[in-house]
């Protein structure tokens, strides 16, 4: 991909001040070493494990985060470097947020009124009618207009999370878990409403915890561990034995799948405050050589991805 | 030692079954599929086999008698969200013994690791704490394990270390388990038969 990146962010990290017994102070790393680029049309999965903080990266792109955090590294968009007052000018009009649940959604309020909401510009009659074309494209009857949420299913509260977003006319999509608890038939519409908006040129980034919805659904997934993007890869190289995964513990990912080995890696996630001095997946790492112990590896490209291990090939 | 539901109806709304005249059973030892698309009531079967919802009509049994409503209850349910079973004001090593001591070897092979039990809930993920929900209910006085999509908010790492390690128990202790989920790739590495309540 030659094409300049809609939004890129380089070493990123979020770490949060904590006071220990009232008195001592002491920072948490929640992400370290985290890089992304979203492209135009284009869908990025960024698939992590519980624990991992990828529900903050959304928070940290969005400006979102409370007030003990510290944010460094940094964040582009459309070639420019962006800081904080640049994020909170871009959300909410060029960068949206698709949220997990209609919990986002006021109750007491009709759905046709809050899609409206994001409308900027023009008359009544006007956003109506566009909300209504939203609706339509997405598979939403026109009768939802009139609906409250409870009266949603989980699908069109989706569907109208969805349009939402679309309709504040962002360019960036961020959708945080938009898959647990979703059926077959579900995931495949998710798949076919996120690759519309991605070919209408929009540049989605899908937080997710579930490589399988991940693979379904993206263009490029980065696997997250630890709060780090360890590889980056296009969705074509998770496929088959995995051979052509570039870090260990996407390998490990991809072997611990119901249908292929079912096979655990064996230890655990370092917890934020208690992360190795060097590369974040030593202890758990079949192929570990004594320098990766002391050296935290750096970023590089490797076969059309990136990944974070002076070894991989 | 078998448990089966008979002839089961339940509604939450009058005129609306979720569940109207199903029939299950499930043998110890045996890991039992139950599936279906959302909304057609596999969670609410799963409630009314571990006692926590009473059906309208039709029973529930344990070798043809019906079950105590004290002591302890042998068929123990585990839900999706882990955050939700747990009291968020007792350290995790209080609400793990709440139910029983279980072995060291026991603590160690489920992948929790000794730091974590003078923790808060708070302070452990979804998966860190999904194990100790686990573990808190394979007391060996359980006798049917009821889980409802226990791992579809882990990852995959996690989701095999927590199957392996409760597959490895049921087999030792001849504990029956149901597994309901919508993921056709997990019933089918786990369960010898698959029950599809929609049809």
């Amino acid at each position: 991909m030659n094409e300049m990146p809609v939004f890129q962010v380089r070493d990123f990290g979020v770490s949060f001040s904590q006071y220990e017994n009232g008195v001592t102070r002491r920072e948490l790393h929640v992400i370290t070493n985290l890089d992304i680029e979203l492209y135009e049309g284009k869908i990025l999965a960024v698939v992590g494990s519980s624990g991992s903080g990828k529900s903050l990266l959304a928070h940290a792109i969005l400006g979102i985060l409370p007030d003990n955090a510290v944010v460094y590294g940094r964040m582009e968009y459309r070639g420019s470097r962006i800081g904080a007052e640049q994020i909170r000018a871009l959300r909410g009009r060029k960068i949206g947020l698709i949220p997990q649940s209609v919990n986002y959604l006021d109750p007491l309020e009709k759905v046709g009124h809050q899609i409206e909401r994001s409308v900027r510009g023009g008359k009544k009659k006007e956003k109506k009618k566009k909300v209504l074309e939203m609706m339509e494209r997405y598979g939403l009857e026109a009768g939802v207009y009139d609906y409250y949420p409870h009266q949603l299913s989980g699908g069109m509260a989706r569907k109208v999370l969805l349009s939402i977003a679309l309709l504040s006319d962002c360019d960036i999509l961020i959708a945080d878990e938009p898959t647990p608890g979703l059926d077959e038939g579900s995931l495949r519409e998710v798949l076919k409403d996120f690759r519309q908006a991605a070919d209408e040129g929009k540049a989605l980034l899908m937080i997710t915890h579930d490589i399988q919805a991940a693979c379904a659904v993206a263009d490029r997934i980065a696997v997250f561990y630890a709060g780090s993007t360890l590889e980056t890869a296009d969705v074509s190289d998770f496929g088959g034995d995995g051979s052509l995964l570039r870090h260990p513990y996407s390998r490990a990912l991809l072997r611990a799948m119901p249908d292929r080995e079912f096979i655990p890696a064996a230890g655990n996630q370092p917890l934020p405050g208690n992360l190795p001095e060097g590369c974040l997946y030593y202890d758990r790492c079949p192929e570990r050589r004594v320098n990766c112990k002391a050296l935290r590896p750096g970023s590089r490209a490797l076969r059309g991805g990136r990944v974070r291990c002076d070894y991989a090939t | 030692m078998r448990l089966e539901a008979k002839d089961i109806c339940y509604a939450y709304q009058k005129g609306r079954p979720v569940l109207s005249h199903v029939n299950f059973g499930i043998e110890s030892g045996e890991a039992v599929g139950l599936t279906a698309p959302s909304g057609y009531g596999k969670s609410t079967l799963g409630k009314i086999l571990a006692g926590y919802l009473t059906p309208q009509s039709g029973t529930v049994s344990i070798d043809g008698k019906t079950r105590e409503d004290t002591g302890y209850n042998p068929v123990q349910l585990i839900f999706q969200h882990p955050e939700k079973a747990v009291n968020p004001r007792w350290k995790m090593k209080r609400i793990l013994n709440e139910a029983w001591n279980p072995p060291e070897e026991m603590i160690r092979s489920m992948g929790i690791e000794q730091d974590w039990m003078n923790r808060w809930p708070s302070e452990l993920s979804g998966g860190e704490l999904q194990r100790f929900c686990v573990l808190r209910a394979l007391s060996p006085r359980t006798r049917f394990l009821i889980a409802d999509e226990m791992t579809t908010m882990l990852d995959m790492i996690t989701q095999a270390q927590i199957w392996n390690e409760v597959r490895k128990h049921a087999e030792r202790e001849n504990m029956g388990i149901v597994v309901i989920s919508h993921e056709k790739h997990l019933l089918e590495r786990l369960c010898g038969r698959i029950v599809r309540l929609d049809g």
